[in-house]
């Protein structure tokens, strides 16, 4: 009797067990699975992409359908251009929200913003190039560069105030306390001594957005447009590397395709060096703000 | 025909108007989201196909991606070895920082051709029946943008998985491992039990990323404005109209047109999002925001 129940027992465990491995098996292939296509796009970027990398690849710009050669020289400084518009729109009122939303925001008004600021992080990026075509475009009455950094300006702000916002937060009361009790005024307190010491962590922020919108192309196709030729008026249409590889990747021409892939290997590139610094000054920058 | 509208005078003034949305919905009403026919050339213009293209390519995106990216987030934060985790994150939220242009790339030259030669067929043979998988197989189409939504969005799931797992008190873990407990039962009844508000956050938040997603989508969903049951079929979203009609759209109730499917897109997403924000809050409440692991 008391066999059978210790047998049925067994089996009872045996059974839980197999779904207990069952489930880690499941677990750890899913995490194959997502993985998979992660190494996928990785490895055939660097396989295609490299192959087609070449000095007049980062020298050139494009050169008319069917002949061979030419590079996206242009669309890489383009894309420089529109994005050292989108820092500058963008980074100071980030920043300054966030700002506003540690030190200053007390109770309902505050977590509106906070609220919307997630919110807006969320609003998909074809739908905020629709509103710089209303602000920009409209009233200029053509494409420009300006209106393309408007666009990745609007989708930077919200990371920005969120991470500064944080980062902030992190800086002990005490510090500031001190800081009173020199004398010194608040504003004072704000900008030397509490960004001062989030310096760091605000930085990390800014660099997550910055990496966001470095390959977005959506609010670009009819804010940026695109251009063939080397531009450096801001309200000119002007080309940029997402846009270029979105162009050549669609079209039917192979060397077009070639140029498309070593296109986005120069991207990621960039993109990844941005995200490990991130990753890097984030490290340190814990250690900062909590010292 | 509004003629071009950046020529006249006034045409500033008009174009505003346009962009508002105004005059189409004084014209078109809410027939707009539910008729097909979409024909720039006679200025017809249904938004019906778009809608479908675009909660049909969400939807299926969700339903490939919500599975894998919770086993991950188990994975992560329940199963893997400690060293282990810190780079498994670090390597999913990768998946996150790479451009959508890029996606868009890869589906087009390595993920549709896959879908061609090997997927499909092999759908079309055990599936068929069902409808789904009918037809002849593109490789381009609604299937191709569902798996490579899916590839997208999973990052972001599995990011408010992971943080909304971390909330869940660790005292509850060790109740139940005390009562004798495997692990999977524990992690069952213990963690994902207490987490499954924000794990629903976490689904919901990534359908709003697939909702308006745009340029991967255009460049493997084969953009054309029909309604069709198989996911072999090629279709168009609400994103991907604007991305391909919106720089060229000629006459003021062309373009006010496309600026209001992006009004619906952007309403959409808007309510999508409160609601994973309120649904993630629900669970992570009274914890610092802090979780960036």
């Amino acid at each position: 009797m008391a066999t059978q129940a210790d047998r049925a027992d067994l089996r009872v465990s045996l059974r839980r067990r197999g779904i207990d491995l069952l489930s880690t098996l499941a677990a750890g292939g899913a995490v194959v699975l997502v993985l998979l296509p992660l190494c996928a796009v990785f490895g055939y970027l660097i396989y295609s992409g490299i192959g087609s990398l070449n000095w007049a690849f980062l020298t050139q710009t494009p050169k008319p359908v069917g002949e061979a050669g030419g590079g996206m020289a242009n669309a890489i400084a383009g894309s420089v251009l529109i994005l050292l518009i989108a820092s500058i729109l963008g980074v100071p009122v980030g920043i300054g929200a966030g700002i506003y939303l540690a030190e200053y925001a007390r109770g309902r008004f505050g977590d509106i913003i906070r609220f919307t600021a997630d919110i807006l992080n969320g609003v998909p990026s074809i739908v905020i190039g629709i509103v710089a075509y209303g602000i920009v475009v409209l009233r200029q009455r053509h494409f420009s560069a300006l209106a393309g950094g408007v666009a990745l300006a609007i989708m930077m702000v919200p990371t920005i105030t969120r991470a500064t916002e944080e980062m902030l937060l992190l800086v002990p009361t005490t510090v500031r306390e001190a800081a009173y009790g020199l004398g010194v005024s608040r504003w004072r307190t704000t900008l030397s001594i509490t960004l001062r010491t989030a310096t760091s962590g605000v930085i990390t922020g800014v660099m997550l957005a910055f990496a966001r919108i470095a390959g977005e192309t959506a609010p670009l196709l009819f804010t940026a447009f695109g251009n063939t030729y080397w531009n450096w008026n801001v309200n000119q249409p002007t080309a940029a590397l997402p846009l270029q590889i979105f162009v050549y990747a669609i079209s039917p021409f192979d060397e077009w395709h070639r140029q498309a892939w070593a296109g986005a290997l120069v991207l990621i590139v960039l993109i990844v060096i941005s995200v490990s610094a991130v990753r890097i000054a984030a490290g340190r920058g814990m250690l900062k703000g909590t010292s | 025909m509004g003629g071009p509208h950046l020529s006249v005078r006034y045409a500033g003034v008009r174009t505003d108007r346009a962009v508002l949305g105004m005059p189409d919905r004084l014209r078109v009403d809410w027939k707009f989201f539910f008729q097909t026919d979409w024909d720039p050339v006679n200025e017809q213009f249904g938004a019906l196909s778009f809608v479908y293209g675009t909660i049909v390519s969400s939807l299926l995106a969700l339903l490939i991606a919500v599975p894998l990216a919770v086993g991950v987030a188990v994975f992560i934060t329940e199963m893997s070895p400690q060293w282990l985790r810190t780079p498994l994150s670090f390597t999913t939220e990768l998946l996150a920082a790479i451009p959508s242009v890029i996606y868009g790339l890869w589906a087009i030259f390595v993920l549709v051709p896959l879908l061609r030669r090997s997927v499909q067929p092999w759908l079309a043979r055990y599936l068929g029946w069902t409808g789904l998988f009918a037809g002849p197989p593109y490789g381009i189409g609604m299937l191709a943008a569902g798996v490579i939504l899916a590839i997208m969005i999973i990052p972001i799931i599995s990011s408010i998985t992971r943080e909304v797992m971390t909330a869940v008190p660790q005292q509850q873990r060790e109740a139940v491992l005390a009562l004798g407990a495997t692990r999977w039962e524990m992690i069952r009844m213990g963690v994902l039990r207490n987490a499954r508000a924000g794990i629903l956050g976490g689904g919901i938040l990534g359908l709003g990323r697939a909702l308006g997603e745009t340029m991967a989508v255009t460049m493997v969903i084969g953009n054309r404005a029909e309604i069709a049951k198989s996911l072999f079929a090629p279709g168009y979203t609400m994103a991907s109209v604007i991305a391909n009609e919106f720089s060229e759209a000629t006459g003021d109730l062309y373009l006010s047109s496309l600026v209001q499917v992006g009004l619906a897109l952007f309403l959409v997403t808007i309510v999508v999002n409160v609601l994973a924000q309120l649904l993630v809050w629900s669970v992570t409440r009274g914890i610092p925001a802090r979780s960036r692991a």
